[in-house]
């Protein structure tokens, strides 16, 4: 074999594994989605969103609790990550600029950013379960907050720094104050980056099962208590798909599609934002 | 010919003026000039001469930086605003600045020139209006936006940004406005459109502007420093620094033989 058509069946060898691995990734995910969407579907009622759980072998019940208790959870941790998350940005990126403790805070957001739910769960149990007595909303709230706060943190950080300091000067050189600078017109230039951050760290936590099992658990019965156990779509979908009763499975595969919908559509908002900023 | 009743009022005096940048980089030494009322005053130099950095001391904007120091005086009205006891805030509203690129704020063309005068407490639908047409008409944008007005500030060229930010600037009636190369960035016939405005707004406005390009400087300004290395080589009437200076360098540097 010569050199030359050597190096032809190596590019060809290349081509083809890079292939089959990019096909066998899809593979699954087609598989996965294929399947959620072919059970979820099946399984989607009026009655999961009306009605709240009945004993099993009794008919029309639903998990109108957990979709109601997933929202509170959500609405709240976004309610505290956010604000934190964006102050925090801030920050960093305004007021902290060029200090050693900024560079520190943000190489920590990162680490945080990858450090497994389950761990931020125990910790939550640890320190607002145990102590209170219950498991209890708030601390599902709080532990997925703490998820979305260095996502929030670092996008608002990476965002700001990416509006030029010729515009910060620019408003300087009209007489404002800092603050002013910052929330009238950096905040401006910055919104559509940070508003995916928004966005894509609600989708990171909407999924999130770990953090749950050990703060707010699970409730059978329709609460508005957050400080009492809630209901959640992810715990939910564990323990439904655990459990023996095919009626569970149904309503597990259902709400597994609805939760992947959602998700999926804050991702897309956030990639269009994306695209639609940049273009 | 007219008679000129009114002797020239100097509105910025410059003393002794040192200026380091963090690193001990001695950017400026030993300024002494002044800045007449209702003049154009123009800055030129080699590039890396200290004229930005000189205008920049005018409205403290090295303040924005970290181990920026001073030394020296600048008068304005007779207060020197090198003092620490001055507000910077109030300065900046009443010395304003127009950059090498426009920077026209994220927002609507009418939030853009709005923009100076909330900060000055207008707030008031109908006086805003009135006085960011005002200031439109003024930098001659006005029959070119009239239409809109709340479309975005980015849709324009950049010869109007431009003018919209010398609106913006104007609207807030600064008593002086600094002009940091303000048509280094654009093509030549939105460069004579802002020659012209600046010339037109000195009655009300006293100007500092720098510039490279040596004709501008010529025809648009009534005193011209010329800076190199940090010192300020000669300053003066534009028309003895450019057809009888006194200093060799001054004579090199606008006859074109080095810069």
């Amino acid at each position: 074999m010569t050199a030359e058509q050597k190096r032809k069946v190596e590019g060809a060898v290349a081509l083809a594994l890079s292939t089959a691995a990019a096909f066998l990734g899809l593979f699954w995910l087609v598989f996965i989605l294929g399947d959620v969407l072919f059970h979820g579907i099946r399984a989607l009622t009026p009655d999961l969103f009306l009605n709240d759980p009945v004993p099993p072998g009794v008919e029309g019940g639903g998990l109108r609790n957990a979709f109601v208790g997933q929202l509170m959870i959500t609405v709240c941790a976004t309610l505290i990550g956010v604000p934190v998350g964006i102050l925090g940005g801030t920050f960093l990126a305004e007021y902290a600029r060029g200090w050693k403790i900024a560079r520190f805070i943000s190489i920590l957001a990162d680490i945080m950013v990858s450090v497994p739910s389950i761990v931020i769960g125990t910790f939550i149990y640890a320190i607002l379960v145990k102590p209170v007595g219950h498991f209890n909303g708030w601390a599902g709230a709080i532990a997925l907050s703490i998820i979305m706060i260095p996502v929030v943190l670092r996008t608002t950080e990476d965002m700001l720094s990416l509006v030029p300091w010729t515009l910060r000067e620019a408003a300087f050189a009209l007489g404002a104050p800092y603050y002013k600078v910052i929330t009238q017109v950096v905040y401006r230039g910055a919104a559509t980056g940070i508003l995916t951050g928004i966005l894509l760290s609600i989708a990171r936590v909407a999924g999130e099962t770990a953090p749950l099992l050990f703060t707010s658990f699970n409730n059978s019965f329709f609460s508005l208590n957050m400080h009492q156990p809630v209901a959640s779509l992810t715990v939910t979908i564990f323990q439904y798909a655990m459990g023996p009763y095919e009626s569970w499975h149904e309503q597990a595969w259902a709400a597994s599609f609805v939760i992947t919908v959602f998700i999926l559509l804050l991702t897309m908002a956030g990639r269009l934002l994306i695209k639609w900023r940049y273009k | 010919m007219e008679v000129q009743i009114v002797a020239d009022t100097v509105e910025l005096e410059v003393r002794d003026l040192d200026f380091h940048y963090s690193g001990d980089i001695h950017a400026l030494k030993k300024i002494n000039l002044s800045v007449h009322r209702n003049k154009v005053t123009a800055l030129i130099g080699p590039s890396g001469c200290g004229k930005t950095t000189l205008l920049r001391c005018f409205n403290r904007m090295h303040d924005l930086y970290p181990k920026n120091r001073y030394e020296g005086e600048i008068r304005f009205q007779g207060k020197n605003i090198l003092s620490n006891s001055t507000d910077l805030i109030n300065l900046r509203s009443r010395i304003g600045m127009v950059f090498q690129k426009p920077t026209p704020f994220p927002m609507t063309i009418f939030d853009n020139i709005a923009y100076g005068l909330k900060l000055k407490g207008i707030t008031q639908r109908s006086e805003l209006s009135e006085r960011v047409e005002k200031a439109l008409v003024h930098s001659v944008l006005w029959d070119e936006v009239k239409d809109k007005l709340n479309a975005s500030a980015y849709e324009l060229s950049g010869g109007q940004q431009q003018r919209l930010v010398i609106a913006r600037a104007l609207a807030v009636e600064p008593e002086i406005l600094l002009f940091d190369e303000p048509t280094s960035a654009l093509d030549p016939i939105s460069t004579a459109k802002i020659e012209e405005l600046v010339v037109a707004i000195k009655r009300e406005v006293t100007i500092v502007i720098v510039t490279h390009n040596m004709q501008q400087a010529a025809r648009i300004s009534d005193w011209t420093g010329f800076l190199m290395l940090g010192e300020l080589i000669e300053f003066g009437g534009t028309e003895k620094i450019f057809t009888a200076p006194s200093e060799k360098l001054t004579e090199d540097y606008v006859t074109g033989r080095f810069g």
